[in-house]
């Protein structure tokens, strides 16, 4: 009878490979956290304790109810207006289409904290425009801390998720659809909730799921602004901070507790979505329309306002990071100091952030398009296991990624807290899933005749999948690469665990000189970071050869 | 060098689940051999199995005297044309031509000289820079044959290699294919699930059904003596009448339900007095006559040109049941009128062209006629 052996190449090795990666820094970390949260820090002993502690007292079961509120109601924001947004950037012409893209897609990539910090300069106790509102007008603005702030930054962050999801789905209509609605009598107002709305309605959940995790995730934004308005990932960063010891128990029964929640939503998510997902492919994308007189006006002024207050903080950043500073006080006139310093003093986070974020950006592409393959071309339960575990990631927000990691890694056999490879193994297993994502995506649209010509040509599977498969993919692949990468460049909520003074990166660095109020060096550190970000987009649109982003 | 297959008692499992138990085929050195089948019978299961990218499961497939069971795909030195074409993308047409060459390490005089001579061959010399997105269906098939031959395999494997073609287009491949393999003189086997194509192109065809082999020879064979009630029905239109063996003065004859009788000097042995038989008459076999006969009356008409198909009824008893049509083609050539719709006509079948299966169907009882050739 035939038999299948365990063949020694190329792939098993890779599946070993993924296996020891997944295993070793996700799942082992994982549980290990979970573990601990049902156990008492002294005896060790299996208990509820550290749960009962969470909802006995209103301090810590308030942040429960405080995330869920932030991130819901962020999340109705952004939808309603990304789409919206899209709506009118897809349905009429608006002049300078492609710059406003560019300003939604550079809110969306820069660092989430540098929102709140410079709202902190702009609305803040002594912020620029409180001020100017106090000497001129004697009117006390409403504060800019706590539960508005945190919505405000997130929402003008977030709504591009929603935006480039809605707008994707809208470029995929057949504008034959829209024919049949209106020779069937539907138009106006219908027509957009009878036949677009449901159409785009399945992309526009995958983006809100996008858009609540990462704000149920976020940790720089309600830290600075946030105040007395605690949430979870502030709660489990503090409560982990405080601890003593390395027993972090009741940090890790928060953790759970919010792991547990993003799983359920990721799976309500995943269930709504199932049942009501169908595929579209537009032979005649809808056709963008003139627009004129009043409507022209009040439509563009929204979109470009829309667009300039998500771009204020970077703005702002950049304005602030060319005075002249005396630590939090901004003295009259412009001077480069806070750049020299930073070039002398932090020079070394400087390095950290590139050299981190490349090398995890290599493991990414490399483990995404092998194990890519490895789970749609050869699916054996084994492949299929690791691609449902490769999925895993989309629910642990950072901060509770970087607590298991630490827990995990800082005592024998394997020490890696405080090295920088615990960093970029954080980066790595954090931004794999979107890659894996795309490289799946994009290894479904070649077809395996295409390797199997290759193959009767005379090439051998592996000398195909690098000759043929990987050359085919990498385009697709490394544009999303790219984005994964600005990502990982702004990355804090893990690191921020993570990191020590060697491993410092800009992030960090922004964050603890926000903390200390070096307002200055702070903002010339984000500018460098914006600057970043946005060399890489353009970098990103270059290759991708369109202005069309996925994420 | 070109090789001949043999194919010995070969077996393929998905699971528990049998695709072929146990097939044999030979083909010879330098033939165009065709499986033709309708979809699900096996056949590009089996096309696979000679590539390398499906595994045997019992049996053996040998190029001339080798097993080539497991050898890896990219060691049979086979030419595979897909039916996506399966052109890669991102090289040139030349490139693409090229690719099994660069990897035989030929010196690069020898490249140059066998791709510009294949690139003439299949006519496709003028589109040798541009990439393969700016060619048309029909070009990017000769790149893919020219690509599949150049490297000289042993054995050339085509699977359905016309069938995103249109019409017209189909037909002029159709003879580009026949005539370069001729040329180059490569054992050839090729996938369809057309008919006419398979009849057009091939030195031999091998019909499949379930995985099994129904019949292998040439196609006009195929055609005219198929070995079974499957080919006789596949290939081309057969009516199929009851019928029963009889012996009057000596002779053998078939008798139709309604007493006509057919004098046959061409029965086997095993066609015995008072055996129930089929007798299936092709459209083209049907002569109009006045007297004895088979009558019925005209239910449609279709005007072709060369000549009318009629759709005929006739009274149940006399049918085999469960066939979608009763088919009469007249040939304008040499046809006196045109019969009208409700009609009442007599027809009579041409002895020397009709076939007689068992009962069954599962057998032809005319003399000679070859199974496996």
């Amino acid at each position: 009878m035939h038999k299948k052996k365990l063949k020694w190449d190329f792939w098993t090795a890779i599946t070993i490979l993924a296996i020891l990666i997944f295993g070793l820094f996700l799942i082992y970390p994982l549980s290990a956290l979970f573990m601990s949260a049902f156990q008492d820090p002294h005896s060790g002993q299996f208990t509820l304790d550290n749960f009962r502690r969470f909802f006995a007292r209103k301090y810590y079961y308030e942040t429960l109810t405080n995330s869920f509120l932030v991130t819901t109601t962020v999340t109705v924001l952004t939808i309603i207006i990304g789409t919206v947004l899209a709506y009118f950037m897809s349905v009429y012409k608006i002049k300078g289409k492609r710059i406003v893209e560019l300003g939604i897609i550079i809110s969306l990539l820069s660092p989430p904290f540098i929102g709140a910090y410079s709202w902190i300069l702009i609305a803040g106790r002594s912020g620029i425009l409180t001020k100017w509102l106090l000497t001129n007008f004697n009117y006390h603005a409403p504060s800019i801390y706590g539960f508005g702030g945190i919505l405000l930054v997130l929402t003008l962050k977030l709504y591009p998720f929603i935006y480039l999801y809605a707008a994707g789905a809208m470029k995929n209509i057949d504008s034959a659809l829209i024919e049949a609605a209106e020779s069937l009598g539907c138009h106006g107002m219908k027509k957009v909730f009878t036949v677009i709305v449901p159409l785009i309605t399945p992309t526009i959940l995958a983006g809100a799921l996008m858009v609540f995790m990462n704000a149920m995730a976020d940790f720089g934004t309600p830290m600075l602004i946030g105040e007395g308005f605690n949430v979870l990932p502030v709660m489990i960063y503090s409560e982990f901070i405080n601890e003593v010891g390395d027993q972090a128990n009741f940090a890790a029964a928060i953790a759970a507790l919010m792991v547990l929640i993003t799983s359920v939503i990721f799976l309500l998510q995943k269930y709504v979505v199932n049942r009501k997902s169908f595929t579209m492919s537009s032979l005649r994308p809808m056709q963008t329309q003139n627009l004129h007189g009043f409507k022209s006006v009040v439509v563009h002024a929204g979109i470009y306002l829309l667009v300039a207050i998500s771009l204020i903080p970077q703005i702002v950043v950049i304005y602030t990071s060319f005075l002249k500073t005396n630590g939090s006080i901004f003295l009259p006139g412009y001077s480069l100091d806070s750049y020299t310093t930073i070039f002398q003093e932090l020079d070394n986070a400087i390095t950290n952030t590139y050299v981190f974020s490349t090398c995890a950006i290599l493991m990414i592409v490399f483990l995404g398009m092998t194990v890519a393959y490895l789970t749609i071309r050869r699916r054996t339960w084994l492949t299929e296991c690791i691609d449902t575990i490769s999925m895993f990631p989309y629910i642990i927000p950072g901060s509770v990624l970087g607590i298991t990691l630490l827990l995990a890694f800082n005592k024998e056999p394997l020490i890696l807290s405080g090295t920088a490879l615990i960093i970029i193994i954080s980066l790595t297993i954090r931004r794999l899933p979107y890659t894996l994502r795309s490289s799946s995506a994009i290894l479904y649209q070649i077809s395996p005749s295409l390797e199997e010509a290759s193959i009767s040509l005379g090439a051998s599977p592996l000398r195909t999948f690098f000759k043929v498969t990987a050359y085919m993919m990498l385009p697709g692949v490394m544009s999303g690469a790219i984005l994964s990468w600005i990502t990982a460049v702004n990355e804090l909520s893990s690191s921020i665990i993570l990191f020590t003074g060697d491993t410092e990166t800009m992030s960090v660095a922004i964050y603890t000189e926000v903390i200390r109020a070096s307002y200055g060096t702070a903002a010339a550190l984000s500018t460098v970071l914006t600057a970043t970000t946005i060399i890489a987009i353009l970098i990103f649109f270059k290759l991708s050869g369109n202005r069309g982003i996925s994420l | 060098m070109s090789v001949a297959i043999n194919i010995e008692k070969v077996v393929k499992k998905y699971g528990d689940l049998t695709i072929i138990p146990g097939l044999e085929a030979h083909i010879k050195n330098g033939e165009f051999f065709t499986l033709l089948g309708p979809s699900g019978c096996g056949k590009t299961t089996l096309l696979r199995m000679i590539a390398g990218f499906n595994s045997i499961e019992g049996g053996e497939i040998k190029f001339d005297e080798q097993v080539i069971n497991n050898l890896p795909a990219h060691q049979r030195n086979i030419g595979m044309v897909f039916q996506s074409y399966a052109i890669f993308p991102h090289l040139t047409v030349r490139e693409n031509v090229e690719y099994g060459l660069k990897l035989r390490k030929l010196p690069k005089e020898e490249i140059k000289k066998k791709v510009d001579n294949i690139l003439d061959v299949v006519k496709i010399t003028d589109y040798q820079d541009r990439l393969p997105e700016r060619l048309s269906g029909g070009q990017q098939q000769r790149v893919a044959l020219a690509r599949a031959i150049v490297i000289h395999p042993s054995v050339l494997l085509m699977d359905e290699p016309l069938s995103n073609l249109d019409a017209k287009l189909r037909i002029e491949m159709r003879s580009a294919i026949r005539e370069v393999q001729k040329q180059v003189g490569i054992t050839t086997v090729y996938v369809t699930h057309d008919q006419e194509e398979a009849l057009a192109i091939s030195d031999r065809i091998a019909v499949m059904s379930g995985g099994v082999i129904q019949q292998i020879a040439a196609p006009y064979i195929i055609y005219t003596r198929p070995y079974n009630r499957f080919v006789s029905t596949f290939i081309g239109h057969s009516n199929m009448f009851k019928g029963r063996v009889q012996q009057q003065n000596g002779q053998k004859v078939v008798v139709f339900a309604n007493g006509y009788v057919v004098p046959m000097d061409n029965l086997s042995e095993e066609a015995t007095e008072g055996l129930d038989v089929l007798i299936s008459v092709r459209p083209e076999e049907f002569a109009l006559r006045e007297g004895d006969g088979l009558e019925c009356k005209i239910k449609t008409r279709v005007f072709l040109g060369k000549y009318v198909n009629y759709e005929l009824e006739f009274p149940e008893d006399m049918l085999i049941p469960d066939q979608a049509s009763i088919e009469f083609s007249q040939d304008l050539g040499h046809a006196e009128k045109i019969l009208e719709i409700g009609e009442t006509v007599t027809l009579r079948p041409n002895r020397l062209k009709i076939n007689i299966f068992t009962a069954d169907g599962s057998k032809n009882l005319i003399e000679g006629v070859v199974h496996y050739a």
